[in-house]
C-alpha cells in the first residue's frame, strides 16, 4: 500500500446505497469505539432511495477550529482535523453550530466534542479507514488519486465548496461528474434560482414513466 | 415483608430476543485479540472474507481481510456487527425440554437425557407409524459437510424419505431452471465478468440490500460504459441510476423475457452460430414467442411499450453482458419458467462460456449453493446425484457400505411436509437451521400443523419461534463455533474456520446428530471424528458426479482462496467459469460445453400464467414481500443484533402516493393489509418508488408482524418454491384498537 500521505478519502454519493454499512463501521474504529461520526440520512425518502453519508471532510482552514474559544480542535501536519482535545474543550457546542457540513457531535456524556478523524489508529499506519474499508458500493473510497482515476474514468473529484460567501478547500473530496463544469460545489444552489440548481430541478418520475398505461 | 404486586415480576423471555450492543470488553480499545481468524460471514450467498478478533474464547469484533478477493475487506451491516451474536444474553448452553411452569416455558436438562428422549422417540414414532413419520427440516446456513451429514442421516440411519430443507423457499426454482437448460446448477460464471460486460440486466433482484458488494462489481462496470437495466417493481437502490428501469407488474417476468426474444428475432439481433451448433429447441422457443408482440408484453407486464423496445435493443446489441436474477423472479408459482425465460435470451445471444459474458442467480443464503448439492434436498443425494436415479443410488450406496435398496425413495418438499403432518402421515420431526414459523407462506397453517405433531425436536443456537413449539430443544453451534465448507454464489467453495469453542453444553451440529444416531443404536456411518473426515468421505461420494468436489482438499481452499467446483482431481485447480468452448464435463464427455450427453444447452418453451391468485374486486392489490438489508432471513440472529434492530426497527407497508391518496393514507398511519389467510397491522411507507397497483412488506419478523400470516402457500409444479412475490391483498387505514 502507498504511504499515508498520498492517501486520499473520495466520497462519491451517487454511489451510496444507505446500508449503514459505514454508520455501523464507524463504531468499530479504535478511537472512538462505540459512537458512530458519520451520519446517513435519505435525501427524500418519498421519491427516492438516495442517501447520503455525512462524513468530515477535513477543511484546510477548519472552521470548527477557528470558531472554538478553547482553541481545542487541531489539524495535524497530515491535514486531519482531530476530536477536540479533552482538557481543553468546554462543550461549547460553538463547532456543532458552526461547521458547514454539520459533521461535529457533542458527546454530552463526556462534555466533549467528537468527530471523524480519519480512523487515526488505522490510517496513520497505512490502513484504509473502517468506513472506506467495508463501504460495499464504494461510495466511500480511500486509495490514491491514480487509483480513483483509473476506477471512475466518468467522474473526477472537488474539493471546493461555497457555503453562501464561505469558501472551503478539504482534504476530502466529493466525486461529479468529470463532464461538468464545475470546480466548485455550491452547496446552497438549490435554495437559489441558479442556472445550477435549474439543472438538478424536477427530473422525470422514472417509474411512471415507464409503466404501461391503458389507453 | 408484603407480597410483591404481580405487575412488578419480570416478565421477560428468557430467550430472548435480546438486543445484544457493544460493551465490555468489545468496547475496551486496549484489550489485544488473542488471534485474527479468517474465516466469512455467516449471512448470505455471497460470503465475504472477514478476520474475527478473538479474545478469551470470545468473538470481540472484526478486523476486514482485504485479501480475500472477493469482497477485498468490503461488508455490509450485517457482516460488521455479527460478532454480537456471540456471546450472547440469549445463547442457548444446554438442552432443554418443555415445561409450561418454567420461564420462558422451558426447563434445562441434562444432555444426555435430552438426547435419549429424542431417540426413544424417533424409535417409538417410527415404529408405530413407519419409517416416513418422522421428518427432517434442514438448512442452507449449515456447512456442506453438515448438510451432507443431514442427508445422510436421513437416508442411511433413519431411512425416511422426508428430508427437506429452507433452500426450498431460496434457490429452487433457479436451481430446475438452470438443470433444464444447462443441465447443471450453478452460477455460469465468477462475478469478476460482470466488471467486464458491456450490458448488465438485472431482473427481480434487489442487489444492493440482499447482496451489497455486488453492487460494486455492476457499478463498476457502469464506470467502464456498461448499460444497466434493473427488472423490479421498486425503485431499489440498485435502480436508482440505472440506465433503463422497467417497473414490472409482479409474476409477469416470463411475459417479459417471451416480448424480448420476440424483439431479438424480429431484428435479427441473434446468434445464430452459437445457437445451431451449441443449443437444441430454439425453433420452438421461436415459434412459442411469436405472439409476444411488444405491445401484447406491455399490456401483460404492464411496462411501457418503449421501454420493452429500448431493452431488446441494448441487450440484442450487446457485445458482452451478464444477466443475473434471484428471487424476484424465482419466488412463484412459474418461477422455472421464469428462469428458463431468461436463460433463453442469454441463449439467444450466444454470450455464456466466454469472459465477460455471463449468466447468474444470486444465492441468497449463506452455502445456498453447496446446501444444495449434497443431499438434504428430498430427492437428491450427494455430487447433485437424483435419489430417483438406480446408478446414483448404487453409486452413492456403494460409498456408504450399504444396499442401495435400503435406500428411500424420493421424499416431499419441505411445505408438503406440513401438509403430511395436517395429513397424520408425518408424527415426528426434526428440525435444524430452518424457522419455517416465520418463512414459510400461510404461516397460521404451519402454526397449526406444529401443535398436532406427537414429538418435535429443535436444534438451535437461539430459541427461534419455531423452536418454541418443540418438546426437546437442543443447542447447536454457531458459525464461528465449528469449521468446514461453503459454496458460495459464484460456485467457489471456501474454508469456514473456527474462532471459538461452543459454550456451556452446546455442541457443534454434527456431533448432535451422531448423538442421536449412536442412541438409537445406528450409528454405522456417523461416526466421524472432524468436519475434514466428512468433506474427505462427501468428496469421494460427489465423485464422477455433476458437483464433483473430489479434487479439493482444505489445504487447496486455504492455499487458493477457494476453488470453484467441478474440482474432479488432485492436480485440478478448479472452474471459474462453466461452458468454455472446448471444456469437458462428465455428461457429455467430450462433445459439447453444456451438462447433456450431446453437449448442448437446451432451449425451453416457457408459457406465461398469471399468478396463482390474481388480483379482484375484493382483493385488488399486489403484495409483493422481499428484505431489508439490516436484516437476514427469519431473523433469529439479526433481530437480536441491537444495531442491526435500530437500523430498521419494524416492517412497514411500502405503498405508492397514489393509493395512499385514495385510501387515505398518510406516510407513518397504521395501516391493515389482509388477504384471505391472514392480515398485519403496521405503519404505512408512502413512496414514489413502488408500482401504485403494488404493495411491499419485508418478511423477517414473526407473530403479528409476520407477513408470511398474508402469503399464498402455492408453489412451483417442478421446484416446489413458494410463491412469497405476489398474492392479492386489500388494504385499509386500521381501526384504533388494532395497533
Amino acid at each position: 500500500m502507498p504511504k499515508p500521505v498520498e492517501m486520499e478519502f473520495f466520497i462519491d454519493p451517487s454511489r451510496c446505497i444507505g446500508c449503514q454499512a459505514c454508520v455501523q463501521a464507524c463504531t468499530e474504529c479504535d478511537t472512538h469505539k462505540g459512537q458512530s461520526m458519520i451520519q446517513l440520512d435519505y435525501v427524500d425518502r418519498n421519491s427516492s432511495p438516495q442517501t447520503v453519508p455525512v462524513i468530515c471532510m477535513h477543511c484546510d482552514s477548519p472552521t470548527c477550529a477557528e470558531v472554538c474559544p478553547a482553541d481545542a480542535i487541531k489539524r495535524t501536519a497530515d491535514g486531519v482535523v482531530q476530536t477536540a482535545r479533552k482538557p481543553r474543550c468546554i462543550a461549547c457546542n460553538n463547532c456543532v453550530l458552526a461547521c458547514p457540513f454539520g459533521v461535529p457531535k457533542m458527546n454530552n456524556g463526556m462534555n466533549l466534542m467528537m468527530k471523524c478523524d480519519m480512523c487515526y489508529d488505522r490510517t496513520s499506519v497505512g490502513l484504509k479507514p473502517m468506513c472506506a474499508s467495508v463501504c460495499p458500493s464504494q461510495a466511500l473510497f480511500y486509495g490514491t488519486r491514480e487509483e480513483i482515476r483509473q476506477l471512475r474514468p466518468r467522474s473526477r473529484p472537488v474539493n471546493s465548496f461555497q457555503f453562501g460567501n464561505q469558501t472551503v478547500t478539504t482534504k476530502v473530496s466529493m466525486m461529479v461528474p468529470r463532464e461538468t463544469p464545475l470546480n466548485l460545489v455550491d452547496v446552497a444552489a438549490s435554495l437559489h434560482q441558479t442556472p445550477v440548481a435549474q439543472a438538478v430541478a424536477p427530473v422525470e418520475d422514472v417509474l411512471l414513466a415507464n409503466m404501461f398505461v391503458e389507453v | 415483608m408484603a407480597n410483591v404486586p404481580l405487575e412488578s415480576i419480570t416478565t421477560k423471555d428468557p430467550f430472548g430476543p435480546t438486543l445484544a450492543y457493544t460493551r465490555g470488553v468489545r468496547l475496551d480499545t486496549g484489550v489485544e485479540p488473542d488471534k485474527l481468524v479468517k474465516t466469512h460471514c455467516c449471512f448470505c450467498g455471497q460470503q465475504c472474507g472477514i478476520q474475527l478478533k478473538v479474545k478469551d474464547n470470545e468473538v470481540i469484533g472484526f478486523e476486514p481481510w482485504y485479501e480475500f478477493p472477493f469482497n477485498r475487506g468490503k461488508l455490509c451491516p450485517k457482516g460488521v456487527k455479527r460478532y454480537l451474536q456471540g456471546a450472547h444474553p440469549d445463547r442457548l448452553l444446554h438442552a432443554y425440554e418443555r415445561d409450561t411452569a418454567a420461564p420462558g416455558g422451558f426447563k434445562a436438562m441434562d444432555y444426555a437425557q435430552a438426547i435419549r428422549r429424542v431417540a426413544d422417540e424417533i424409535e417409538r414414532i417410527q415404529t408405530a407409524y413407519g419409517r416416513d413419520a418422522f421428518a427432517l427440516l434442514s438448512g442452507a446456513s449449515l456447512t456442506t459437510e453438515k448438510t451432507y451429514l443431514m442427508g445422510k442421516f436421513a437416508h442411511m440411519c433413519l431411512r425416511t424419505a422426508n428430508i427437506d430443507y429452507n433452500g426450498r423457499l431460496c434457490m429452487v426454482s433457479a436451481a430446475a431452471g438452470n438443470k433444464k437448460s444447462f443441465g447443471i446448477d450453478r452460477a455460469a460464471n465468477p462475478w469478476n465478468d460482470i466488471l467486464g460486460a458491456e450490458m448488465i440486466w438485472i431482473s427481480g433482484a434487489n442487489v444492493a440490500e440482499c447482496a451489497p458488494i455486488t453492487t460494486d462489481y455492476v457499478w463498476q462496470a457502469r464506470e467502464h460504459g456498461a448499460k444497466i437495466i434493473v427488472v423490479d417493481p421498486r425503485i431499489t437502490p440498485i435502480a436508482r441510476t440505472c440506465d433503463l428501469f422497467l417497473p414490472i407488474k409482479p409474476g409477469r417476468d416470463i411475459a417479459l423475457f417471451n416480448g424480448i426474444l420476440h424483439l431479438m428475432i424480429k431484428n435479427d439481433w441473434l446468434d445464430h452460430d452459437f445457437i445451431e451448433n451449441h443449443t437444441v429447441g430454439f425453433d420452438a422457443v421461436a415459434e412459442h414467442v411469436q405472439q409476444w408482440t411488444p405491445q401484447k408484453t406491455a399490456e401483460v407486464t404492464g411496462i411501457a411499450e418503449k421501454g420493452i423496445r429500448q431493452a431488446a435493443e441494448w441487450w440484442g446489441t450487446a457485445s458482452t453482458s451478464f444477466l443475473m436474477h434471484a428471487r424476484g423472479i424465482e419466488h412463484h408459482s412459474h418461477g422455472v419458467q421464469n428462469v428458463m425465460g431468461a436463460i433463453n435470451i442469454v441463449l439467444a445471444s450466444g454470450r455464456i462460456g466466454r469472459e465477460n459474458c455471463g449468466y447468474a442467480t444470486i444465492t441468497g443464503q449463506g452455502n445456498g449453493q453447496g446446501g444444495r448439492e449434497h443431499g438434504q434436498k428430498c430427492d437428491q443425494l450427494p455430487g447433485a446425484r437424483d435419489l430417483g436415479n438406480p446408478e446414483h443410488r448404487a453409486y452413492v450406496a456403494g460409498v456408504w457400505c450399504m444396499d442401495p435398496d435400503d435406500l428411500p425413495q424420493p421424499g416431499v418438499d419441505a411445505y408438503e411436509i406440513f401438509r403430511k403432518i395436517d395429513q397424520g402421515e408425518i408424527k415426528g420431526l426434526l428440525s435444524i437451521c430452518f424457522n419455517p414459523l416465520v418463512s414459510l407462506p400461510d404461516n397460521n397453517f404451519v402454526r397449526a400443523q406444529l401443535e398436532k405433531l406427537e414429538f418435535y425436536v429443535a436444534i438451535d443456537f437461539f430459541l427461534n419461534e419455531t423452536a418454541r413449539y418443540a418438546d426437546i430443544v437442543l443447542p447447536g453451534s454457531l458459525h464461528e463455533e465449528d469449521e468446514g465448507t461453503v459454496t458460495t454464489a459464484e460456485g467457489r467453495v471456501i474454508k469456514i474456520n473456527k474462532a471459538v469453542d461452543c459454550p456451556g453444553e452446546a455442541r457443534e451440529d454434527w456431533v448432535i446428530i451422531q448423538d442421536i444416531a449412536q442412541a438409537l443404536g445406528r450409528e454405522k456411518g456417523l461416526t466421524f471424528s472432524s468436519p475434514a473426515e466428512m468433506f474427505a468421505e462427501l468428496g469421494q461420494a460427489s465423485k464422477g458426479g455433476i458437483a464433483d468436489y473430489s479434487g479439493i482438499t482444505y489445504e487447496k481452499l486455504e492455499a487458493q482462496n477457494g476453488v470453484f467446483w467441478p474440482c474432479p482431481d488432485a492436480e485440478h485447480t478448479g472452474t471459474p467459469r462453466l461452458f468454455e468452448p472446448g471444456s469437458w464435463n462428465p455428461v457429455a464427455q467430450g462433445k459439447g460445453p453444456f451438462y447433456f450427453p450431446d453437449g448442448k444447452a437446451r432451449f425451453n418453451v416457457a408459457p406465461y400464467m398469471p399468478p396463482t391468485e390474481d388480483v379482484d374486486d375484493e382483493y385488488p392489490l399486489i403484495l409483493t414481500t422481499g428484505r431489508v438489508v439490516s436484516q437476514f432471513l427469519s431473523g433469529t440472529q439479526t433481530r437480536r443484533i441491537g444495531p442491526l434492530v435500530d437500523n430498521y426497527p419494524e416492517p412497514r407497508i411500502e405503498m405508492h402516493p397514489t393509493l395512499a391518496e385514495k385510501l387515505g393514507i398518510k406516510d407513518g398511519d397504521w395501516v391493515t393489509a389482509e388477504s384471505r389467510r391472514g392480515s398485519t397491522t403496521l405503519q404505512a411507507l408512502v413512496v414514489k418508488t413502488i408500482r401504485p397497483d403494488t404493495i411491499f412488506i419485508p418478511y423477517h419478523w414473526p407473530g403479528r408482524k409476520s407477513v408470511n400470516q398474508l402469503t399464498i402457500s402455492a408453489q412451483d409444479p417442478i421446484s416446489k418454491i413458494p410463491e412469497y412475490k405476489v398474492c392479492a391483498v386489500r388494504v385499509r387505514k386500521a381501526d384504533s384498537g388494532n395497533r
